[in-house]
């Protein structure tokens, strides 16, 4: 039982960071109907903005952190600029081959800039064990990334629900045409969306990298497939979906890992992807929209 | 929507695959790359004449496997050199022809024939890492020119081939040789086992450690697998802390190694962590997550042994640097068919074989003798981390 409450801990730790991406995925396609693969790259880049900031320019860990998310909402917002924007009224499909030729050009971007040989993350704090019963103990890194993940993930939800920004976001992800018509400024909107999709994925890259200690040009691929199918099941679009879906991941891997086998892992992570796009299309939490035809 | 997420997914899936495929491709290559095959021919009746012993090299010193590469033969280099000083062979001196074979298995085939045909040499020493050894041993064998390869450590590239030996150990052996060293120097009785699936190297090590671990009246009481993809360990690390073994073997590269080791301390599992070669650069950048842990390796700079101290200080005067353990097996590779060649009194190739044969003698990167196949018996060092230093723990014998 000890046991199982410590796997518990640990798929928590996990999916609060998956959590924390899938929200960039489930919030630029629920504005621009776009799935951005970049955005496992944002994380990573986010990793290395903050591994600078801590290894090379010895930062407090809450600077680095504020760093790596303003630099990384602006690669954010100019990759948006660049890349997406020229295809907003474009078939789906070219927004989509860009984001993946996005992807591919940051992964590379970055292994030429800095190697392919993985970083040592800094240690942020002094790594400490709190025992909460016999046999279950929860380390202060993992209390650090729950608590950051789910404090933004409130302050998320109240930008969307409760302010001025939030309800222009909410407008342009209902009806883009009839919120422009309404007076309000879509092109500055999705930008924004962008912007805290990045800072949130910055985030999530820092906390991935110092949980696991390394930094290296490839390590978005994976965490950032996995908080894509945490947003799918969640419902892409919505945003307690995502965190409900990123959460429902890092336990369903760390449960597989634990009483299965760590090489089924990955199967049943995206066998869930599958089941869920067959039976429940638009996710656990996804309204049941009819396709316009 | 639905169309959009289908293709949505399709993309998933196919980036999956490419990505482990990726991650598969793009490990790093240390044991193949740490092999090197030395091949020597020797020349016939050197005594009598003090006509030269020709030695063959063949070695990568440009490309990405030059720093392996340039070790091999500046090592080999100074075992040439300390035995001219010291009167050559039977009054001989010994030649070195060197090629740069860029790794490449083809221009290390025809290099070789070149060797042979133009340069006439006795015996070879390469080359360096397993693909090209394979495709030249054969060909050594065929025309019955002695070789050696100082670093080759895949288990193909000897049996069946008696002009072929290697001054390393293979893969399973080290395995064996840790699993040993667990439970007659630390008294190990339980031990988990993480294998890396996607690697033949993690998987023959694991292997070997567990058939000797069991068979010595040990219990696995966890064996598990993961792939470069996987960065969390946490979950099979809790499983494993339930079972408390009082060891968990961890054969893969430092990286790796050190990802895994960091979760190990964060999760505060007492077992002591083991490993093989891959683990050697870990103190760079996990020396203190490392710190107290055992792993297997050619040879250790702080063994006092004279033999071992005397290569150092050779190495560090000529070439300003601390020699790595390619150097160190390429320095034994030399002195190994030098001294065949001394024993046979002739650089007939048959005799310098069954000199070979017969070698019995101290090296730096343990004394050597060889089995059947032309493998090395040897003893095996095992470094632990001390202080964020790797120092020689143990030297532990495979027999």
């Amino acid at each position: 039982m000890a046991q199982f409450i410590q796997q518990i801990i640990n798929g928590l730790n996990v999916g609060s960071i998956y959590a924390l991406i899938a929200l960039g995925y489930t919030m630029v396609y629920g504005i621009v109907k776009l799935i951005n693969f970049a955005h496992g790259d944002i994380l990573m880049i986010g990793a290395y903005f903050g591994f600078f900031a801590l290894a090379t320019f010895n930062v407090p860990f809450g600077l680095a952190l504020v760093v790596s998310m303003i630099l990384c909402a602006l690669v954010g917002m100019t990759i948006d600029r660049l890349a997406y924007k020229p295809l907003r009224n474009a078939p789906r499909i070219s927004a989509l081959i860009t984001a993946l030729g996005m992807s591919m050009l940051l992964q590379n971007l970055f292994r030429l800039l800095f190697g392919a040989q993985p970083r040592r993350m800094p240690a942020v704090i002094e790594l400490q064990r709190i025992e909460i019963a016999p046999g279950i103990a929860i380390s202060n890194l993992a209390i650090i990334t729950i608590l950051l993940s789910v404090g933004l993930m409130l302050l998320l939800e109240f930008i969307v629900k409760k302010t001025k920004t939030g309800k222009a976001m909410r407008a342009v992800s209902e009806d883009k045409s009839a919120a422009k018509l309404m007076g309000v400024n879509v092109d500055k909107t999705i930008s924004i969306t962008f912007a805290i999709g990045s800072a949130l994925g910055a985030v999530g890259g820092l906390l991935y990298a110092i949980n696991y200690y390394q930094v290296e040009p490839y390590m978005g691929m994976m965490p950032g497939l996995k908080a894509f199918v945490a947003a799918v099941l969640g419902g892409i679009g919505v945003i307690p979906g995502a965190m409900l879906g990123g959460f429902a991941i890092g336990l369903i891997e760390t449960l597989t890992k634990g009483y299965i086998s760590t090489t089924w892992a990955d199967a049943f992570v995206f066998g869930i992807l599958i089941i869920v796009l067959i039976f429940k299309p638009a996710g656990i939490l996804g309204k049941n929209t009819r396709e316009k035809v | 929507m639905k169309k959009l997420l289908s293709l949505a997914l399709v993309l998933v899936i196919v980036l999956t695959t490419f990505l482990t495929g990726c991650a598969g491709d793009s490990k790093p290559t240390t044991p193949d790359a740490t092999e090197t095959e030395t091949e020597t021919e020797t020349g016939t009746e050197t005594e009598a004449t003090g006509e030269a012993v020709r030695l063959g090299l063949l070695a990568p010193t440009s490309g990405a496997l030059a720093p392996y590469g340039q070790a091999v033969k500046n090592s080999v280099e100074l075992a040439i050199q300390e035995i001219n000083a010291a009167g050559g062979i039977n009054g001989a001196d010994v030649e070195l022809f060197f090629y740069d074979n860029e790794g490449d298995s083809t221009k290390t085939v025809n290099l070789f024939n070149k060797l042979v045909d133009v340069d006439k040499i006795h015996a070879l020493i390469g080359p360096v890492i397993s693909t090209t050894s394979l495709a030249v041993a054969p060909i050594a064998n065929e025309l019955g020119i002695p070789m050696i390869s100082p670093t080759a450590t895949n288990k193909d590239v000897t049996p069946g081939l008696e002009y072929v030996f290697r001054a390393c150990y293979i893969d399973p052996y080290q395995g064996s040789v840790v699993a040993k060293f667990a439970m007659d120097n630390l008294e190990a009785k339980t031990a988990a086992v993480f294998t890396n699936v996607g690697s033949d190297y993690s998987d023959g090590l694991a292997k070997a450690f567990t058939e000797t671990f069991e068979a010595g009246g040990g219990t696995i009481t966890d064996a598990e697998g993961y792939t470069d993809a996987d960065n969390d360990f946490s979950a099979i690390l809790t499983k494993v802390k339930a079972n408390a073994p009082d060891v968990i073997f961890v054969p893969d590269y430092f990286n790796m190694v050190g990802v895994v080791a960091s979760q190990v301390r964060e999760l505060g599992i007492e077992s002591v962590l083991l490993g093989g070669d891959g683990w050697d650069g870990i103190q760079n950048d996990f020396a203190s997550e490392v710190e107290g842990y055992f792993f297997a390796n050619h040879y250790s700079t702080t063994d006092p042994d004279p033999i071992v101290q005397d290569f150092i200080t050779a190495y560090e005067a000529q070439f300003g640097e601390t020699p790595n353990a390619l150097g160190a097996l390429a320095y034994d590779a030399t002195k190994v068919m030098l001294a065949a060649i001394t024993a046979a009194g002739s650089t007939d190739g048959e005799k310098i074989i069954e000199a070979l044969m017969a070698t019995d003698m101290p090296a730096v990167a343990g004394h050597i003798t060889f089995d059947e196949n032309g493998d090395p018996i040897k003893d095996i060092s095992i470094i632990t981390v001390k202080d964020g230093k790797l120092e020689l723990e143990a030297k532990v014998s495979g027999n």
